[in-house]
Protein backbone atom coordinates (compact mmCIF):
# COMPACT_ATOMS: atom_id res chain seq x y z
CA UNK A 1 0.00 0.00 0.00
CA UNK A 2 1.60 3.15 -1.27
CA UNK A 3 1.53 6.82 0.45
CA UNK A 4 -1.61 8.09 -1.32
CA UNK A 5 -3.74 4.68 -0.93
CA UNK A 6 -2.69 4.92 3.12
CA UNK A 7 -3.39 8.50 3.02
CA UNK A 8 -7.06 8.12 1.39
CA UNK A 9 -8.04 5.53 4.13
CA UNK A 10 -7.12 7.53 7.07
CA UNK A 11 -9.36 10.33 5.41
CA UNK A 12 -12.05 7.60 5.12
CA UNK A 13 -11.93 5.98 8.14
CA UNK A 14 -11.85 9.25 9.83
CA UNK A 15 -14.81 10.26 8.07
CA UNK A 16 -16.52 7.22 9.32
CA UNK A 17 -15.94 7.89 12.42
CA UNK A 18 -16.85 11.24 12.61
CA UNK A 19 -20.37 10.60 10.90
CA UNK A 20 -20.84 8.35 13.07
CA UNK A 21 -20.63 10.13 16.11
CA UNK A 22 -22.44 13.36 14.48
CA UNK A 23 -25.40 10.94 13.44
CA UNK A 24 -25.09 9.74 16.79
CA UNK A 25 -25.94 12.84 18.29
CA UNK A 26 -28.42 14.42 16.23
CA UNK A 27 -30.10 11.32 16.58
CA UNK A 28 -30.57 12.70 20.24
CA UNK A 29 -32.49 15.96 18.56
CA UNK A 30 -34.17 13.99 16.24
CA UNK A 31 -35.92 11.54 18.68
CA UNK A 32 -36.70 14.76 21.01
CA UNK A 33 -38.31 16.37 17.55
CA UNK A 34 -40.01 12.88 16.73
CA UNK A 35 -41.48 12.39 20.12
CA UNK A 36 -42.68 15.84 19.88
CA UNK A 37 -44.71 15.28 16.55
CA UNK A 38 -46.22 11.93 17.43
CA UNK A 39 -48.01 13.44 20.92
CA UNK A 40 -48.32 16.95 19.01
CA UNK A 41 -46.23 19.02 20.89
CA UNK A 42 -43.15 21.19 19.28
CA UNK A 43 -39.95 19.36 20.56
CA UNK A 44 -36.64 21.21 21.40
CA UNK A 45 -37.20 24.69 19.24
CA UNK A 46 -35.32 27.38 22.07
CA UNK A 47 -31.33 26.27 21.18
CA UNK A 48 -31.05 27.44 17.75
CA UNK A 49 -33.00 27.14 14.77
CA UNK A 50 -35.88 24.49 15.23
CA UNK A 51 -33.48 23.37 18.29
CA UNK A 52 -30.46 22.32 15.89
CA UNK A 53 -27.96 23.64 18.79
CA UNK A 54 -29.32 21.50 21.44
CA UNK A 55 -27.09 18.37 21.28
CA UNK A 56 -23.95 20.58 21.98
CA UNK A 57 -26.33 22.27 25.67
CA UNK A 58 -26.97 19.14 26.25
CA UNK A 59 -23.41 17.98 25.81
CA UNK A 60 -22.42 21.21 27.57
CA UNK A 61 -24.71 20.28 30.38
CA UNK A 62 -23.44 17.03 30.57
CA UNK A 63 -19.66 17.82 30.66
CA UNK A 64 -19.87 20.45 33.67
CA UNK A 65 -22.55 18.38 36.05
CA UNK A 66 -19.95 17.02 39.12
CA UNK A 67 -18.80 13.87 38.12
CA UNK A 68 -19.96 11.66 41.21
CA UNK A 69 -18.70 7.87 41.93
CA UNK A 70 -20.64 6.31 44.83
CA UNK A 71 -18.59 5.73 48.26
CA UNK A 72 -18.93 1.87 48.00
CA UNK A 73 -18.73 1.36 44.02
CA UNK A 74 -15.51 0.08 42.71
CA UNK A 75 -13.85 2.47 41.45
CA UNK A 76 -12.37 1.01 38.30
CA UNK A 77 -14.95 -0.85 37.09
CA UNK A 78 -17.30 2.39 37.81
CA UNK A 79 -15.53 3.79 35.12
CA UNK A 80 -14.98 1.30 32.92
CA UNK A 81 -18.48 0.75 32.48
CA UNK A 82 -18.79 3.84 30.22
CA UNK A 83 -15.83 3.78 28.48
CA UNK A 84 -16.65 -0.12 27.32
CA UNK A 85 -19.83 0.78 25.80
CA UNK A 86 -18.68 3.84 23.58
CA UNK A 87 -15.77 1.45 22.16
CA UNK A 88 -17.76 -1.84 21.56
CA UNK A 89 -20.00 0.88 19.74
CA UNK A 90 -17.92 2.37 17.79
CA UNK A 91 -16.17 -0.73 16.78
CA UNK A 92 -18.64 -1.74 14.74
CA UNK A 93 -18.91 0.75 12.30
CA UNK A 94 -15.33 -0.44 10.81
CA UNK A 95 -16.36 -2.77 8.37
CA UNK A 96 -19.83 -1.17 6.88
CA UNK A 97 -19.25 -0.67 3.16
CA UNK A 98 -20.50 2.95 2.78
CA UNK A 99 -20.25 3.40 -0.84
CA UNK A 100 -18.39 1.43 -3.84
CA UNK A 101 -15.12 2.93 -4.85
CA UNK A 102 -13.44 6.19 -5.37
CA UNK A 103 -11.06 6.17 -8.52
CA UNK A 104 -8.60 8.69 -7.71
CA UNK A 105 -5.07 9.28 -9.90
CA UNK A 106 -5.32 5.60 -11.12
CA UNK A 107 -5.99 3.89 -7.61
CA UNK A 108 -9.05 2.58 -6.31
CA UNK A 109 -9.78 3.06 -3.00
CA UNK A 110 -13.16 1.37 -1.48
CA UNK A 111 -15.45 3.71 0.93
CA UNK A 112 -14.78 1.22 3.97
CA UNK A 113 -13.03 1.37 6.79
CA UNK A 114 -11.80 -2.49 6.36
CA UNK A 115 -12.47 -4.94 3.74
CA UNK A 116 -12.67 -7.87 5.52
CA UNK A 117 -13.33 -11.89 4.47
CA UNK A 118 -15.61 -11.93 7.63
CA UNK A 119 -17.44 -8.47 7.94
CA UNK A 120 -20.66 -9.85 9.05
CA UNK A 121 -18.57 -12.06 11.49
CA UNK A 122 -16.88 -9.52 13.11
CA UNK A 123 -20.01 -7.14 13.53
CA UNK A 124 -21.79 -9.70 15.35
CA UNK A 125 -18.77 -10.77 17.81
CA UNK A 126 -19.00 -6.56 18.34
CA UNK A 127 -22.18 -6.86 18.75
CA UNK A 128 -21.89 -9.85 21.78
CA UNK A 129 -19.75 -7.56 23.29
CA UNK A 130 -21.70 -4.79 23.50
CA UNK A 131 -23.43 -6.05 26.82
CA UNK A 132 -19.91 -6.22 29.05
CA UNK A 133 -20.49 -2.41 29.42
CA UNK A 134 -23.83 -2.60 30.87
CA UNK A 135 -22.66 -5.35 32.91
CA UNK A 136 -19.79 -4.59 34.28
CA UNK A 137 -21.01 -0.73 35.36
CA UNK A 138 -24.09 -2.41 36.58
CA UNK A 139 -22.55 -4.57 39.00
CA UNK A 140 -19.89 -1.57 39.75
CA UNK A 141 -22.74 0.42 40.66
CA UNK A 142 -23.04 -1.64 44.02
CA UNK A 143 -26.80 -1.28 43.71
CA UNK A 144 -29.47 -3.91 43.72
CA UNK A 145 -31.50 -1.95 41.14
CA UNK A 146 -28.17 -1.34 39.17
CA UNK A 147 -27.69 -4.91 39.03
CA UNK A 148 -30.77 -6.14 38.37
CA UNK A 149 -31.40 -4.21 35.15
CA UNK A 150 -27.70 -5.28 34.42
CA UNK A 151 -28.16 -9.00 34.27
CA UNK A 152 -31.29 -8.48 32.62
CA UNK A 153 -30.15 -6.88 30.13
CA UNK A 154 -27.21 -9.82 29.87
CA UNK A 155 -30.09 -12.55 29.45
CA UNK A 156 -31.87 -10.33 26.52
CA UNK A 157 -28.92 -9.61 24.78
CA UNK A 158 -28.03 -13.64 24.95
CA UNK A 159 -31.53 -14.70 24.22
CA UNK A 160 -31.81 -12.67 20.87
CA UNK A 161 -28.79 -13.06 19.49
CA UNK A 162 -29.35 -16.83 19.15
CA UNK A 163 -32.34 -15.68 16.87
CA UNK A 164 -29.91 -12.89 15.29
CA UNK A 165 -27.63 -15.12 14.17
CA UNK A 166 -29.95 -17.78 12.97
CA UNK A 167 -31.65 -15.02 10.64
CA UNK A 168 -28.20 -14.24 9.29
CA UNK A 169 -27.02 -17.73 8.40
CA UNK A 170 -30.18 -17.35 5.83
CA UNK A 171 -28.52 -14.59 4.29
CA UNK A 172 -25.15 -16.48 4.24
CA UNK A 173 -26.80 -19.08 2.62
CA UNK A 174 -27.79 -17.31 -0.28
CA UNK A 175 -25.26 -14.99 -0.56
CA UNK A 176 -22.14 -18.04 0.19
CA UNK A 177 -20.06 -14.73 1.54
CA UNK A 178 -19.19 -13.52 5.13
CA UNK A 179 -17.88 -10.34 3.52
CA UNK A 180 -20.42 -7.10 3.75
CA UNK A 181 -18.70 -5.51 0.72
CA UNK A 182 -19.49 -8.74 -1.30
CA UNK A 183 -23.06 -9.40 0.08
CA UNK A 184 -24.16 -5.55 -1.04
CA UNK A 185 -22.34 -5.89 -4.67
CA UNK A 186 -24.89 -8.95 -5.15
CA UNK A 187 -27.68 -7.08 -4.31
CA UNK A 188 -27.06 -4.92 -7.27
CA UNK A 189 -29.89 -4.54 -10.24
CA UNK A 190 -32.62 -4.30 -7.42
CA UNK A 191 -31.78 -8.31 -6.26
CA UNK A 192 -32.67 -6.74 -2.73
CA UNK A 193 -32.66 -9.53 0.01
CA UNK A 194 -35.72 -7.90 1.48
CA UNK A 195 -37.27 -9.86 -1.76
CA UNK A 196 -36.00 -13.30 -0.72
CA UNK A 197 -36.02 -12.82 3.11
CA UNK A 198 -38.88 -11.16 4.81
CA UNK A 199 -39.07 -13.01 6.97
CA UNK A 200 -35.54 -12.98 8.10
CA UNK A 201 -35.88 -9.46 8.17
CA UNK A 202 -38.31 -9.54 10.46
CA UNK A 203 -36.59 -11.49 12.95
CA UNK A 204 -33.56 -9.63 12.43
CA UNK A 205 -35.30 -6.08 12.97
CA UNK A 206 -36.74 -7.67 15.81
CA UNK A 207 -33.63 -9.07 17.46
CA UNK A 208 -31.29 -5.66 16.94
CA UNK A 209 -34.58 -3.84 19.06
CA UNK A 210 -33.52 -6.18 21.62
CA UNK A 211 -29.98 -5.68 20.74
CA UNK A 212 -29.88 -2.01 21.05
CA UNK A 213 -32.19 -2.13 24.17
CA UNK A 214 -34.85 -0.10 22.79
CA UNK A 215 -38.37 0.25 23.79
CA UNK A 216 -40.42 -2.05 23.21
CA UNK A 217 -37.47 -3.97 24.88
CA UNK A 218 -35.58 -1.86 26.93
CA UNK A 219 -36.28 -3.96 29.73
CA UNK A 220 -32.89 -3.16 31.51
CA UNK A 221 -33.71 0.65 32.38
CA UNK A 222 -37.63 0.34 32.79
CA UNK A 223 -37.97 3.08 35.82
CA UNK A 224 -41.17 1.32 36.82
CA UNK A 225 -39.43 -1.25 38.05
CA UNK A 226 -36.00 -0.30 38.45
CA UNK A 227 -35.70 3.12 39.13
CA UNK A 228 -32.70 3.50 36.29
CA UNK A 229 -31.77 0.22 35.46
CA UNK A 230 -28.30 -0.16 34.87
CA UNK A 231 -27.40 3.21 35.06
CA UNK A 232 -28.53 4.28 38.40
CA UNK A 233 -25.94 5.50 39.72
CA UNK A 234 -24.43 7.25 36.81
CA UNK A 235 -24.48 10.78 36.43
CA UNK A 236 -22.33 13.48 33.88
CA UNK A 237 -20.94 12.13 31.18
CA UNK A 238 -20.71 8.68 32.56
CA UNK A 239 -24.45 8.76 31.76
CA UNK A 240 -23.92 10.79 28.60
CA UNK A 241 -21.48 7.88 27.45
CA UNK A 242 -24.46 5.05 27.92
CA UNK A 243 -27.09 7.07 26.42
CA UNK A 244 -24.98 7.94 23.51
CA UNK A 245 -23.57 4.26 23.06
CA UNK A 246 -26.83 3.09 22.50
CA UNK A 247 -27.62 6.03 19.75
CA UNK A 248 -24.59 4.68 17.90
CA UNK A 249 -25.55 1.14 18.17
CA UNK A 250 -28.94 2.40 16.65
CA UNK A 251 -27.23 3.88 13.84
CA UNK A 252 -25.12 0.84 13.55
CA UNK A 253 -28.10 -1.56 13.20
CA UNK A 254 -29.76 0.29 11.28
CA UNK A 255 -26.68 0.66 8.70
CA UNK A 256 -26.62 -2.91 8.72
CA UNK A 257 -29.96 -3.44 8.18
CA UNK A 258 -29.60 -1.59 4.62
CA UNK A 259 -26.47 -3.13 3.98
CA UNK A 260 -27.61 -7.08 4.71
CA UNK A 261 -31.77 -6.48 3.20
CA UNK A 262 -31.97 -2.96 1.52
CA UNK A 263 -29.13 -3.21 -0.83
CA UNK A 264 -26.55 -1.01 0.93
CA UNK A 265 -25.61 1.96 -1.65
CA UNK A 266 -27.47 -0.10 -4.50
CA UNK A 267 -30.97 2.26 -6.20
CA UNK A 268 -33.21 1.65 -8.83
CA UNK A 269 -31.64 3.08 -11.99
CA UNK A 270 -28.09 3.59 -11.23
CA UNK A 271 -26.73 1.92 -14.11
CA UNK A 272 -28.18 4.48 -16.02
CA UNK A 273 -27.11 7.34 -13.71
CA UNK A 274 -23.93 5.69 -13.77
CA UNK A 275 -23.62 5.71 -17.88
CA UNK A 276 -24.76 9.23 -17.95
CA UNK A 277 -22.57 10.83 -15.10
CA UNK A 278 -19.53 8.71 -16.79
CA UNK A 279 -20.39 10.15 -20.48
CA UNK A 280 -20.88 14.13 -19.59
CA UNK A 281 -17.75 14.11 -16.89
CA UNK A 282 -15.46 11.32 -17.92
CA UNK A 283 -14.53 8.04 -16.21
CA UNK A 284 -13.26 9.42 -13.08
CA UNK A 285 -15.17 12.23 -11.89
CA UNK A 286 -17.95 10.91 -13.26
CA UNK A 287 -17.48 7.57 -11.32
CA UNK A 288 -16.51 9.80 -8.07
CA UNK A 289 -19.87 11.34 -8.35
CA UNK A 290 -21.88 8.55 -8.93
CA UNK A 291 -20.40 7.20 -5.93
CA UNK A 292 -21.41 10.10 -3.87
CA UNK A 293 -25.23 9.67 -5.14
CA UNK A 294 -24.89 5.86 -3.58
CA UNK A 295 -23.00 6.84 -0.78
CA UNK A 296 -26.56 9.61 -0.05
CA UNK A 297 -29.05 6.88 -1.16
CA UNK A 298 -27.28 4.38 1.54
CA UNK A 299 -27.42 6.70 4.16
CA UNK A 300 -31.37 7.99 3.21
CA UNK A 301 -31.53 4.18 4.19
CA UNK A 302 -29.82 3.92 7.48
CA UNK A 303 -31.64 7.26 8.70
CA UNK A 304 -34.25 5.86 7.67
CA UNK A 305 -34.37 3.07 9.88
CA UNK A 306 -33.09 5.61 12.86
CA UNK A 307 -36.36 7.11 12.31
CA UNK A 308 -38.01 3.38 12.31
CA UNK A 309 -36.20 2.87 15.75
CA UNK A 310 -37.95 6.38 17.18
CA UNK A 311 -41.43 5.85 15.81
CA UNK A 312 -41.68 2.42 17.64
CA UNK A 313 -40.16 3.67 20.33
CA UNK A 314 -43.20 6.24 20.97
CA UNK A 315 -45.89 4.43 19.49
CA UNK A 316 -45.50 0.42 21.73
CA UNK A 317 -45.65 0.39 25.16
CA UNK A 318 -42.79 -2.23 26.94
CA UNK A 319 -43.04 -5.73 26.33
CA UNK A 320 -43.19 -7.79 30.37
CA UNK A 321 -40.56 -9.98 31.01
CA UNK A 322 -41.72 -13.15 30.49
CA UNK A 323 -43.24 -12.00 27.63
CA UNK A 324 -40.28 -10.64 25.92
CA UNK A 325 -38.53 -14.47 27.19
CA UNK A 326 -41.26 -16.07 25.33
CA UNK A 327 -41.07 -14.07 22.43
CA UNK A 328 -37.54 -14.40 22.05
CA UNK A 329 -36.56 -18.20 22.99
CA UNK A 330 -40.57 -20.53 21.99
CA UNK A 331 -41.33 -18.08 19.09
CA UNK A 332 -37.96 -16.00 17.31
CA UNK A 333 -35.98 -19.00 17.31
CA UNK A 334 -38.45 -21.74 16.04
CA UNK A 335 -39.13 -18.80 13.17
CA UNK A 336 -35.50 -18.47 12.48
CA UNK A 337 -35.07 -22.27 11.83
CA UNK A 338 -38.04 -22.57 9.84
CA UNK A 339 -36.50 -19.67 7.08
CA UNK A 340 -32.96 -21.99 7.59
CA UNK A 341 -34.78 -24.52 6.46
CA UNK A 342 -37.29 -22.83 3.87
CA UNK A 343 -34.39 -20.98 2.43
CA UNK A 344 -32.14 -24.44 1.74
CA UNK A 345 -34.66 -25.95 -0.15
CA UNK A 346 -35.28 -22.56 -1.82
CA UNK A 347 -31.83 -22.68 -3.03
CA UNK A 348 -31.70 -25.96 -3.63
CA UNK A 349 -34.73 -26.90 -5.35
CA UNK A 350 -36.62 -23.44 -6.41
CA UNK A 351 -33.43 -21.93 -7.65
CA UNK A 352 -32.18 -24.28 -10.79
CA UNK A 353 -36.44 -24.27 -12.09
CA UNK A 354 -36.48 -20.97 -12.05
CA UNK A 355 -33.45 -20.01 -13.34
CA UNK A 356 -33.69 -22.41 -16.46
CA UNK A 357 -37.34 -21.21 -17.22
CA UNK A 358 -35.90 -17.74 -17.08
CA UNK A 359 -33.68 -18.54 -19.63
CA UNK B 1 13.32 -7.61 13.75
CA UNK B 2 10.09 -7.16 11.85
CA UNK B 3 6.84 -5.97 12.52
CA UNK B 4 4.85 -8.78 12.62
CA UNK B 5 7.52 -10.78 15.45
CA UNK B 6 7.49 -7.65 17.12
CA UNK B 7 3.76 -8.21 17.65
CA UNK B 8 3.80 -11.68 18.15
CA UNK B 9 6.31 -10.80 21.36
CA UNK B 10 3.69 -7.89 22.59
CA UNK B 11 1.07 -10.35 22.10
CA UNK B 12 2.43 -13.60 23.72
CA UNK B 13 3.87 -10.68 26.75
CA UNK B 14 -0.14 -9.89 27.02
CA UNK B 15 -1.43 -12.86 27.14
CA UNK B 16 0.93 -14.46 29.73
CA UNK B 17 0.75 -11.43 31.92
CA UNK B 18 -3.49 -11.78 32.14
CA UNK B 19 -3.39 -15.47 32.35
CA UNK B 20 -1.67 -14.60 35.65
CA UNK B 21 -4.01 -12.29 36.69
CA UNK B 22 -6.48 -14.18 35.95
CA UNK B 23 -5.10 -16.38 39.05
CA UNK B 24 -3.68 -13.42 41.10
CA UNK B 25 -6.39 -11.40 41.24
CA UNK B 26 -8.30 -11.55 44.46
CA UNK B 27 -11.40 -10.53 43.19
CA UNK B 28 -13.55 -12.98 41.01
CA UNK B 29 -14.91 -10.18 38.88
CA UNK B 30 -11.93 -8.75 37.74
CA UNK B 31 -10.81 -12.68 37.19
CA UNK B 32 -13.51 -12.91 34.86
CA UNK B 33 -12.69 -10.08 32.92
CA UNK B 34 -9.16 -10.81 32.74
CA UNK B 35 -10.31 -14.22 30.88
CA UNK B 36 -11.88 -12.20 28.71
CA UNK B 37 -8.62 -10.07 28.15
CA UNK B 38 -6.77 -13.61 27.48
CA UNK B 39 -9.56 -14.36 24.81
CA UNK B 40 -8.89 -11.32 22.91
CA UNK B 41 -5.03 -11.29 23.23
CA UNK B 42 -5.62 -15.12 21.64
CA UNK B 43 -7.79 -13.91 18.42
CA UNK B 44 -4.87 -11.73 17.94
CA UNK B 45 -2.41 -14.64 17.78
CA UNK B 46 -4.89 -16.26 15.69
CA UNK B 47 -4.94 -13.14 13.02
CA UNK B 48 -1.13 -13.16 12.97
CA UNK B 49 -1.48 -17.09 11.59
CA UNK B 50 -4.11 -15.67 9.19
CA UNK B 51 -6.65 -17.47 10.77
CA UNK B 52 -9.51 -14.72 10.85
CA UNK B 53 -12.54 -16.78 10.87
CA UNK B 54 -11.01 -18.78 13.99
CA UNK B 55 -10.57 -15.31 15.82
CA UNK B 56 -13.82 -13.79 14.84
CA UNK B 57 -15.24 -17.51 15.84
CA UNK B 58 -13.21 -17.55 19.12
CA UNK B 59 -14.79 -13.77 20.25
CA UNK B 60 -18.11 -14.81 19.34
CA UNK B 61 -18.25 -18.03 21.41
CA UNK B 62 -15.81 -17.17 24.67
CA UNK B 63 -15.53 -13.21 24.94
CA UNK B 64 -19.48 -13.19 23.86
CA UNK B 65 -21.34 -15.76 25.41
CA UNK B 66 -19.62 -18.34 28.03
CA UNK B 67 -18.05 -15.74 29.30
CA UNK B 68 -20.80 -13.16 29.70
CA UNK B 69 -22.64 -16.38 31.72
CA UNK B 70 -19.57 -16.56 33.92
CA UNK B 71 -20.10 -12.96 35.23
CA UNK B 72 -23.59 -13.33 35.12
CA UNK B 73 -23.07 -16.67 37.93
CA UNK B 74 -20.11 -14.77 39.34
CA UNK B 75 -22.62 -11.23 40.62
CA UNK B 76 -25.04 -13.50 41.70
CA UNK B 77 -23.01 -14.76 43.96
CA UNK B 78 -22.51 -11.42 46.45
CA UNK B 79 -18.81 -12.16 47.37
CA UNK B 80 -16.88 -10.48 49.70
CA UNK B 81 -13.40 -10.50 49.56
CA UNK B 82 -12.82 -10.07 53.44
CA UNK B 83 -15.16 -13.56 53.77
CA UNK B 84 -12.84 -15.45 51.93
CA UNK B 85 -12.91 -18.87 53.68
CA UNK B 86 -9.16 -19.92 55.11
CA UNK B 87 -7.92 -23.58 53.33
CA UNK B 88 -6.68 -26.25 55.87
CA UNK B 89 -3.13 -27.42 55.32
CA UNK B 90 -4.47 -30.45 54.07
CA UNK B 91 -6.00 -28.93 51.06
CA UNK B 92 -3.16 -26.84 50.13
CA UNK B 93 -0.83 -29.77 50.31
CA UNK B 94 -3.30 -31.76 47.94
CA UNK B 95 -3.68 -28.82 45.92
CA UNK B 96 0.35 -28.54 45.43
CA UNK B 97 0.36 -32.62 44.69
CA UNK B 98 -1.83 -31.64 42.42
CA UNK B 99 -0.77 -28.84 40.44
CA UNK B 100 2.54 -30.21 40.88
CA UNK B 101 1.83 -33.36 39.07
CA UNK B 102 0.25 -31.64 36.40
CA UNK B 103 3.40 -29.34 35.32
CA UNK B 104 5.91 -32.30 35.52
CA UNK B 105 3.29 -34.05 32.36
CA UNK B 106 2.80 -30.86 30.89
CA UNK B 107 6.65 -30.57 30.62
CA UNK B 108 7.24 -33.94 29.64
CA UNK B 109 4.58 -33.97 27.05
CA UNK B 110 6.75 -30.57 25.75
CA UNK B 111 9.75 -32.10 25.98
CA UNK B 112 8.75 -35.50 23.74
CA UNK B 113 6.62 -33.33 21.32
CA UNK B 114 7.90 -33.35 17.88
CA UNK B 115 7.36 -29.37 16.34
CA UNK B 116 6.48 -30.74 12.35
CA UNK B 117 8.38 -28.90 10.47
CA UNK B 118 7.06 -26.75 7.36
CA UNK B 119 8.71 -25.54 4.04
CA UNK B 120 8.16 -22.14 3.37
CA UNK B 121 8.06 -21.96 -0.08
CA UNK B 122 5.32 -24.18 -0.55
CA UNK B 123 3.05 -22.82 2.42
CA UNK B 124 -0.22 -21.77 1.36
CA UNK B 125 -0.80 -18.46 3.55
CA UNK B 126 -4.67 -18.95 2.64
CA UNK B 127 -5.31 -21.93 4.80
CA UNK B 128 -7.13 -20.50 7.65
CA UNK B 129 -9.45 -18.14 5.23
CA UNK B 130 -13.11 -19.55 5.67
CA UNK B 131 -13.73 -20.50 2.15
CA UNK B 132 -10.55 -23.33 2.96
CA UNK B 133 -11.57 -24.22 6.00
CA UNK B 134 -15.32 -24.82 4.71
CA UNK B 135 -13.79 -26.90 1.69
CA UNK B 136 -12.01 -28.97 4.37
CA UNK B 137 -14.65 -29.61 6.88
CA UNK B 138 -17.77 -30.03 4.47
CA UNK B 139 -15.24 -32.42 2.57
CA UNK B 140 -12.33 -34.12 4.33
CA UNK B 141 -13.91 -34.15 7.70
CA UNK B 142 -17.80 -34.51 7.36
CA UNK B 143 -18.38 -37.07 9.20
CA UNK B 144 -16.61 -36.20 12.03
CA UNK B 145 -18.44 -32.96 12.11
CA UNK B 146 -21.49 -34.09 11.87
CA UNK B 147 -20.76 -36.35 14.94
CA UNK B 148 -19.83 -33.13 16.65
CA UNK B 149 -23.15 -31.79 15.92
CA UNK B 150 -24.98 -34.68 17.11
CA UNK B 151 -23.15 -34.32 20.52
CA UNK B 152 -24.13 -31.33 20.49
CA UNK B 153 -27.80 -31.64 20.19
CA UNK B 154 -27.58 -34.20 22.43
CA UNK B 155 -26.08 -31.93 24.93
CA UNK B 156 -28.51 -29.51 24.67
CA UNK B 157 -31.50 -31.86 25.00
CA UNK B 158 -29.76 -32.74 27.92
CA UNK B 159 -29.89 -29.54 29.46
CA UNK B 160 -33.16 -28.67 28.42
CA UNK B 161 -34.49 -31.70 30.41
CA UNK B 162 -32.37 -30.53 33.35
CA UNK B 163 -33.73 -27.30 33.22
CA UNK B 164 -37.23 -28.32 32.91
CA UNK B 165 -39.91 -27.75 35.45
CA UNK B 166 -41.12 -31.00 37.32
CA UNK B 167 -44.65 -31.48 37.45
CA UNK B 168 -46.18 -29.80 40.31
CA UNK B 169 -43.05 -27.82 41.17
CA UNK B 170 -43.41 -24.13 41.53
CA UNK B 171 -40.10 -21.89 41.19
CA UNK B 172 -41.19 -18.59 42.16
Amino acid sequence: MDLTEFLIKTATIFVVFVLTLVIAMYSTWAERKVAGFIQDRMGPNRAGWGGLLQPLADAGKMFFKEDFIPALANKWLFIAGPSLAMLTALLASAVIPFGSTFRFDGHEVVLQGVESNIGILYVFGVVALGVYGIMVGGWASNNKFSLLGAIRAASQNISYEVAMGLSLIAILMMSSSLSLGEIVAQQHGGNWNIFYQPLGFIIFITCSFAECNRVPFDLPECETELVGGYHTEYGSMKLGFYLFAEYINMFVSSAIISVLYFGGYNYPGMDWVYTQLTGSFGPELGHNIATLIGTAVFFGKALFFIFFYMWVRWTIPRFRYDQLMNLGWKKLIPLAIFNIIITGAAVLFLKPVITAWLN
Amino acid sequence: MNSSISFFYFLSFLTVLSALMVILSRNPIHSVLYLILTFFTLSGHYILLNAQFLAAVNIIVYAGAIMVLFLFVIMFLNMKQDHEEAKTNLTKIAATIVGGTVFVILFGAYRKSVIPTYNPEQFDSQIGMIENLGALLFRDYLLPFELVSILLLVAMVGAVMLGKREIGERHF
